[in-house]
Parts: C-alpha cells; sequence; structure tokens
C-alpha cells in the first residue's frame, strides 16, 4: 500500500463510502431478485445467482462510477454471470415455442370461452403457474430482453446498456420475446381447455 | 395499395403502448381504435395482459436469502 491510502481520513471517506454502496445496492435487491427469478431457470439458480451477484459487487465495488445508474450495475454483472455459468443451456424444448401474431392470444381466449367479454376478465383465465411456465420456456436471448422491460421495467436503453446489445435489437427482441410468450400461454391455456 | 387497417393497428400495438410511436403514429392508431371495437379490445386485452403477468412474475426473495446477502458485505477493519 502507498502512503497516501494509508492516510486514516482517506481511510475513513473511503469506509464511509463503501457502506454506503453496499447499502444503496442491498436496496436494490428485490428488484434485483425479481428479474433474477425470470433469467435463471429455476428458484434455486436464482439465489445462487443473486448471492454471486451481491459478493462480485460487494468486492469491486470502486468500479462503480456514483451517481450513475446502480440497478443498471448491478444487472450487467448479474447477466454477465448467468451467461459466465452456463446457465443458458435451454432445457430441451418439446417443440419449437408458437409464435403467433400478436392478436392471437386474446383471439383464442376470447373465442374459447362462455362469451366473456371484459378483457380484464379474459386475462384470468390465464393461471399464475400458466405465465411463468410459458415465461421459461422463452429461449433466453428473447426473455432476457421482456424480463428487463416487461417485469424489471428497465427502458429499452437500460435493458441495451445491460446485455450489451443496440437498442433496435433490444426493441426486435422484446416484440418476438413478448409474441413467444403470448404463443406459449395460448398453448397452455389449450391444453387447459381440452 | 391499401393495407387492412386491423392488421396496420395491430404492428403498432406493441410500440403504442411502450409509448414509443411518434405523435401522428399516436393519432392514426387512436383514429383507428376510435371505430374499431375489436381493436380496442385486442388493445385493452394486452394493456391487462402486461399488468397480469408483471404480477405473476413477481417472486419476493425470501428472508434467507436477504440475510445471505447482507452476510456478503465486507466487514470494516
Amino acid at each position: 500500500m502507498d502512503a497516501e491510502s494509508q492516510d486514516p481520513q482517506r481511510l475513513a471517506a473511503e469506509a464511509r463510502d463503501r457502506v454506503r454502496f453496499e447499502e444503496e445496492a442491498l436496496a436494490l435487491a428485490d428488484q434485483v431478485y425479481r428479474v433474477a427469478r425470470h433469467m435463471a431457470n429455476s428458484r434455486e439458480d436464482a439465489e445462487e445467482l443473486v448471492q454471486e451477484t451481491y459478493s462480485r459487487a460487494f468486492r469491486s465495488w470502486r468500479s462503480f462510477t456514483p451517481g450513475t445508474n446502480l440497478r443498471a450495475w448491478l444487472l450487467r454483472i448479474l447477466t454477465n454471470l448467468n451467461i459466465d455459468r452456463g446457465r443458458r443451456q435451454q432445457r430441451a424444448p418439446q417443440m419449437q415455442p408458437l409464435e403467433a401474431n400478436d392478436y392471437y392470444l386474446y383471439d383464442r381466449l376470447a373465442d374459447d370461452g362462455d362469451g366473456i367479454s371484459d378483457e380484464d376478465r379474459v386475462v384470468e383465465r390465464l393461471s399464475q403457474d400458466d405465465i411463468v411456465t410459458a415465461l421459461s420456456e422463452v429461449p433466453h436471448d428473447f426473455r432476457d430482453v421482456v424480463v428487463l422491460v416487461d417485469i424489471g421495467d428497465f427502458s429499452y436503453a437500460e435493458a441495451a446498456q445491460i446485455l450489451d446489445i443496440p437498442v433496435g435489437t433490444v426493441m426486435s427482441r422484446l416484440h418476438r420475446g413478448r409474441r413467444i410468450l403470448k404463443g406459449a400461454l395460448a398453448e397452455s391455456a389449450l391444453e387447459e381447455a381440452t | 395499395m391499401s393495407i387492412d387497417p386491423c392488421a396496420h393497428c395491430e404492428e403498432m400495438m406493441q410500440p403504442y403502448l411502450d409509448h414509443v410511436l411518434t405523435d401522428a403514429e399516436m393519432a392514426e392508431a387512436e383514429r383507428h381504435l376510435a371505430d374499431c371495437e375489436p381493436c380496442r379490445r385486442r388493445y385493452r386485452f394486452e394493456e391487462s395482459l402486461r399488468v397480469y403477468v408483471r404480477n405473476a412474475a413477481a417472486e419476493q426473495m425470501t428472508p434467507q436469502l436477504r440475510e445471505k446477502l447482507s452476510a456478503l458485505r465486507i466487514p470494516l477493519e
């Protein structure tokens, strides 16, 4: 260590900054977990991934620039770890996910039923399990974007930064990802109906 | 060339709900929606689906995980 970094005042200031960083990062843990839960393939994977993310974040806190987006910074670490850890292997899909047009799911659900015309009720034909399962069937590249934007509330620009892809790619993957998700939901709704 | 107004409205749905249409496109979508009940229903469905997916997918982390994360903090010397 050089003389400068041993200066007690400097060390105290650094410790304060670090504690503040850790507290701010921990305050975001719920939001980080919510996204991790659907990027990883299981709850256990998600928990491990979040722990690894925080462990790495706490160790490399100096590389975070104060005043920039900490939530996006944490998610960037998380998505990189997720890729590094080889957790991206897709569970072997039974069949290619159905990619229907945007109106397909609604048309299926609305047609299928007893003439319920209230759109807010039509959606209730889907169960929470249907949604979680359908989400897990969306291939990772598309799912990551859908999860960041639609569940994590990240903007297109933030998602682009986190995944290190252009904004245009975020938009096209989001669009396809949502369609694949709706296709998977339509399939599960059909299976239940039969 | 004539285009199917409902197909065009479908193309605008995702960007409409993401609030990324230009003012002119927005006005165009709204004109069609004002006249077309099926499209209006489909947009409303999409909007409620998004909220529903968000809520269904929101899973709280366990208190145990929260404790584990706190324990990862680097102790002060």
